[in-house]
């Protein structure tokens, strides 16, 4: 008997270590696989059983559950696994194999289209292979949307003794979590996508800025780049080709501003991470004063399907600008959390009402914080906005690394406010004042409105004013979207504190 | 959580020589340190910035830039609490309010017998199974007081 576990750890967290000590308990003979997770949460751990090649879910499992779902008479079964509405409903091309295979196995990788990409790669030229993520129209998934093609075109271009490729996976957005995800769910794809971007750009060296907090994503990618470097597909002569690519994997330690590329560039080489002013571009003077492409991990992750499908195949998905697949993270106070891949263009309010089924605490909802801690509070109102990178800035807002933290109408959203100001104090890198000093200044500000006094209001809206003008980076720049938002759009919530204190 | 060890100058010779050919070789070097020692001891801090060659002001202004290093070592077990939004909106911070008060500690403080320092983290990844936390590597989500208390008692504290 096949039984398929995740190792994912938001499926650990749920308690899956039990459930498959109970497994090995009540059949020693059962071979148990582990995967990364599906993405459905809520039915985490989800432990399937192959019944003639097919697999069926039983979730959320516990070790009392275990005797049903070994004889097939559990009430949490939940029929195969592929025809849940949650997965027909997704076009999983960057997420296609998590949840699946085995995360550390080359063989189930490559049964499963894995390194067909990097193959057609290495037949193609170095412009070539740029060319391709062009037509694909990616844009990088870290935030700022900027076009994945056009950045590996400016080192490319650049001449220099070393490049490098350096992978931003230290993922801080509060209600992100598809990178840790694909890192622990299907690590080889991102090693894939890196050794694409080196023959693209023409680095050989690449490492990836894993932030500590992940101790089991850390522990993924670093035995996965062993494995690939054991079967040649990292090292001096990638899959008997000549050419080299190799990779480290670096742990963060705990700073949020890291995550912006300059600061993490400052950390990978052993410094304060404090943000370096543009120009000049990472592009062109990056790790160690080289040329470096620095990417998001979906982006990156996401070069090998284009690579095996083409890059047109991906670019037909989506909206406008906003070409391929997003992958949705839904999180927060919300009946069904996790992680959903669909094309570009699905309204705010078909995710979280649709797929997500409202909240957890089934109070109605009262605002969802898209793109993370620098994102927008979008209010009900706003729930036809579709998910785009064009239309999202329409509507005030962002999709960053798309995150979405659901809300209920018990929020005070004033709190909410405030905590933006004090995250951004505490996480300030310290290089520009209004960042630095005008965030301390915020949480000042937040805290005189809710003892009730009209004037500070005003003040508040100077104060993000300057934030948004005077700052270096998104840090300080964008943490006046989730201030002003809830300001905007929740009035009463900062008013109701001045009439109670009058 | 490694049981903080006294500083051996021996021992910081040889983790120092197995980080010094890396590129950018101080944050792996500093996290080896403080898995080995449970913080960054000062008396390591000459043979570091000879090793690196870097001046102690740099060294240090490194060390406090990150939340990760320590100057002196934690409890026996480090509880990490999440305190971001995800978290926030299905009531985090009043279970990480009611176990600080309860315990009589603010962030960062340790109990009494050594055995726990509870401190505040930025997302861990778990915010479709909020509010999380962690216990030195180990994730836990969807906690409750009780499920706290729980792993405050599995830790001795
Ligand atoms: C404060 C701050 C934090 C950021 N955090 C991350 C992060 O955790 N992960 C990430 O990929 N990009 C992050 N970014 C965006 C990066 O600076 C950069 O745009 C991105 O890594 C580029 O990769 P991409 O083009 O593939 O998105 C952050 C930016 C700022 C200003
Ligand atoms: S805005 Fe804040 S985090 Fe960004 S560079 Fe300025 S001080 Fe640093
Ligand atoms: S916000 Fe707490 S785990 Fe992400």
């Amino acid at each position: 008997m096949k039984i398929y576990v995740p190792m994912d750890s938001a499926a650990k967290a749920l308690g899956a270590e039990d459930v498959v000590a109970a497994l090995r308990a009540a059949d020693p003979k059962a071979e148990i696989i582990r995967t990364g997770t599906r993405g459905m949460i809520w039915l985490e751990p989800l432990v399937e059983v192959e019944i003639d090649g097919v697999r069926h879910g039983f979730g959320p499992a516990e070790p009392g559950d275990v005797a049903g779902i070994l004889d097939g008479t559990s009430a949490k079964a939940l029929g195969p696994v592929e025809e849940l509405d949650w997965m027909k409903r997704q076009t999983r091309l960057t997420f296609a194999r998590v949840g699946v295979i085995d995360p550390l196995s080359l063989d189930d990788y490559q049964a499963h289209g894995g390194l067909k990409g990097l193959r057609i790669a290495l037949d193609l030229s170095a412009q070539q292979v740029v060319d391709e993520v062009k037509t694909s129209g990616l844009r990088g998934r870290g935030g700022a949307g900027f076009p994945t093609g056009i950045k590996w075109q400016t080192v490319h271009d650049a001449e220099a003794p070393q490049k490098y490729i350096v992978c931003n996976a230290d993922e801080g957005d509060s209600g992100t979590f598809a990178d840790r995800m694909i890192m622990e769910g299907d690590p080889f794809t991102l090693i894939e996508g890196m050794a694409i971007a080196g023959l693209g750009v023409g680095a050989t060296k690449g490492y990836v800025y894993l932030r500590s907090e992940y101790p089991d994503a850390i522990a993924v990618m670093t035995r996965a780049v062993e494995l690939a470097r054991a079967a040649g597909v990292l090292g001096h002569d990638i899959l008997g080709s000549g050419r080299a690519f190799d990779m480290e994997i670096r742990k963060g330690a705990g700073a949020y501003v890291c995550g912006e590329e300059t600061s993490l560039l400052n950390s990978l080489e052993g410094k304060r991470g404090v943000v370096r002013a543009k120009p000049p571009l990472p592009a062109l003077e990056g790790f160690l004063g080289r040329p470096t492409v620095v990417n998001n991990v979906i982006s990156l992750a996401t070069v090998p399907v284009i690579f095996e499908k083409g890059a047109q195949h991906y670019a037909d998905f989506g909206l406008g600008r906003s070409r391929g697949t997003v992958t949705l993270q839904i999180a927060g106070n919300v009946a069904r959390g996790g992680l959903f891949e669909t094309a570009f263009g699905i309204s705010l309010g078909e995710v979280v009402n649709d797929l997500g089924g409202g909240t957890a605490s089934g109070r109605p909802v009262k605002a969802v914080q898209v793109g993370g801690p620098l994102g927008a509070y979008m209010p009900v109102s706003k729930f036809d906005t579709p998910l785009g990178y064009e239309e999202f800035d329409q509507a005030g807002g962002l999709i960053g690394h798309a995150g979405l933290t659901v809300f209920d109408d018990g929020t005070d959203m004033l709190g909410m406010a405030r905590f933006a100001m004090e995250f951004c104090a505490v996480e300030s890198c310290g290089k520009c004042t209004p960042c630095r000093i005008g965030a301390v200044r915020g949480v000042e500000t937040l805290d005189r409105i809710a003892e009730g006094d009209a004037a500070a209001l005003p003040l508040l809206t100077d104060l993000c004013e300057t934030m948004t003008d005077g700052s270096l980076c998104a840090l300080g720049g964008f943490t006046p979207f989730p201030v002003m938002s809830a300001v905007t759009h929740f009035p009463d919530d900062f008013a109701r504190q001045k009439e109670a204190a009058e | 959580m490694p049981a903080s060890a006294d500083y051996d100058a021996a021992e910081l010779k040889l983790i120092i020589a197995a980080h010094q050919s890396l590129e950018g070789p101080l944050l792996p070097l500093l996290h080896a340190i403080q898995d080995s020692f449970g913080h960054i001891p000062a008396k390591a801090h000459a043979q570091i910035c000879d090793a690196l060659n870097i001046t102690r002001a740099e060294l240090h202004g490194v060390i406090s830039f990150y939340h990760d290093f320590r100057e002196a070592p934690a409890g026996r077990h480090v509880l990490k609490i999440c305190r971001a939004e995800a978290c926030q909106s299905v009531g985090g911070n009043e279970l990480a309010e009611g176990l600080l008060s309860k315990l009589g500690l603010d962030w960062h403080g340790t109990t009494p017998n050594g055995a726990v320092t509870i401190e505040p983290v930025y997302c861990l990844g778990l915010c479709a199974c909020a509010p999380a936390a962690m216990v030195d590597d180990r994730v836990v989500g969807r906690i409750d007081a009780d499920r706290l208390d729980r792993l405050l008692a599995e830790a001795g504290a």
